[in-house]
């Protein structure tokens, strides 16, 4: 990461790129001409991220909904039996605690839940982590920001490609 | 306190106005941290997390007693006064700052070294760590400004573009995070230290061209 901010240029061209995304990101269109395209890794997806976290039927006490879809890339078919792993800053832990993390599988349509504490802003927003990292298909780690913290559920959708 | 007086005595006027400037920068720093006190979000971090957290909003408090330093604009700490006391404040204002980034990083180490590497997904921590720079760059060219010889138009120029700067960054870092601070007690703090440092700036820059 430091070679990104060798020069000053390097630097401003960062921070103008920064701003000038964040002003372009409500404007841009997903792709459709060849078919459905694969989720990219976010920014921060993967930090705290702990591999191999268990598959349980709850994170905690739960009481927050976090809901997904996990499709293949192309032609959007559903694939069950995806391991998504899920972590955040909630009423019951921090990010790096072990008891945050926890994995759930997708179900026959490819959907998948899991009942979790409620998720708090931490580090200026509320957010949580999901990551895909079974080998099949490319990892993706991502981190979805909730419209309000008071929300008490959570929608994420995984595009896989193959590795 | 009864500096002012000693020269002469001190008119019922002016011992009233020095409290009312005194209680009202009380008042306008203590209700921010008060209400980011009474945060229910604080029950969900641990002492490192809380201790980054309220260094943050202490340097923003800091922030605003600096242009009020420079416009004399608190009685009691004038001239040679306040100018030591400008000097005392952007030394503690450069400790809560490292304090801040010290803290936020043992909290969440991965989170703090995206934001300084210019590789976070907040737009508020891009401004935060530039603001910082900015600052820390300020506080060393002070420490310098006698070996480097710097004009008083010299260090103007570097100084008060510097601090427009930094204030801007400040305010953005802080509005745009959902934290522990009160929605519009922040906003206020935020308005009052614009204007501030813009007065400051103002009434510093020389009247005519140079």
């Amino acid at each position: 990461m430091s070679s990104l901010i060798q020069t000053r240029r390097r630097l401003l061209g960062l921070v103008g790129g920064t701003v000038g995304a964040a002003a372009l990101g409500g404007l841009s269109v997903p792709a459709s001409a060849a078919g459905l395209a694969p989720t990219p890794t976010m920014r921060g997806g993967a930090n705290n991220y702990r591999p191999g976290a268990p598959v349980v039927d709850r994170i905690g006490g739960g009481g927050f909904l976090m809901t997904g879809t996990v499709r293949r890339a192309g032609d959007g078919a559903p694939l069950p039996g995806q391991r998504i792993q899920i972590w955040a800053h909630t009423t019951e832990g921090h990010e790096r605690d072990p008891e945050s993390h926890g994995a759930t599988l997708t179900d026959d349509e490819g959907r998948f839940t899991m009942d979790m504490p409620q998720i708090v802003p931490a580090f200026g927003q509320a957010h949580g982590h999901l990551a895909y990292d079974s080998g099949d298909f490319q990892t993706v780690f991502l981190r979805p920001v909730m419209s309000s913290p008071r929300d008490t559920t959570l929608h994420v959708d995984f595009v896989l490609q193959p590795a | 306190m009864w500096t002012s007086s000693f020269n002469r005595p001190e008119t019922r006027a002016a011992r009233h106005r020095k409290w009312l400037a005194w209680g009202a920068l009380v008042i306008v720093l203590a209700v921010p941290l008060g209400v980011a006190a009474a945060s229910p979000l604080l029950a969900w971090r641990q002492p490192i997390y809380i201790i980054g957290g309220f260094a943050g909003i202490v340097g923003l408090c800091l922030m605003l007693v600096q242009p009020l330093l420079a416009l004399g604009a608190l009685p009691g700490l004038s001239g040679a006064t306040a100018r030591r006391a400008h000097r005392v404040t952007g030394h503690a204002l450069v400790a809560a700052i490292v304090l801040h980034v010290a803290a936020l990083w043992i909290t969440s180490p991965p989170d703090m070294l995206d934001a300084l590497a210019f590789a976070a997904p907040t737009l508020f921590s891009t401004l935060g760590v530039m603001a910082m720079w900015l600052v820390l760059a300020t506080g060393a060219l002070a420490l310098l400004r006698k070996r480097l010889r710097l004009s008083p138009r010299r260090w103007r120029r570097l100084h008060l573009p510097a601090v427009v700067a930094i204030v801007g960054l400040s305010v953005g870092h802080a509005v745009l995070i959902q934290g522990t601070m009160g929605w519009w007690s922040k906003l206020a703090l935020s308005g009052l230290l614009i204007a501030a440092a813009l007065t400051a700036v103002w009434r510093s820059l020389p009247r005519s061209p140079r």
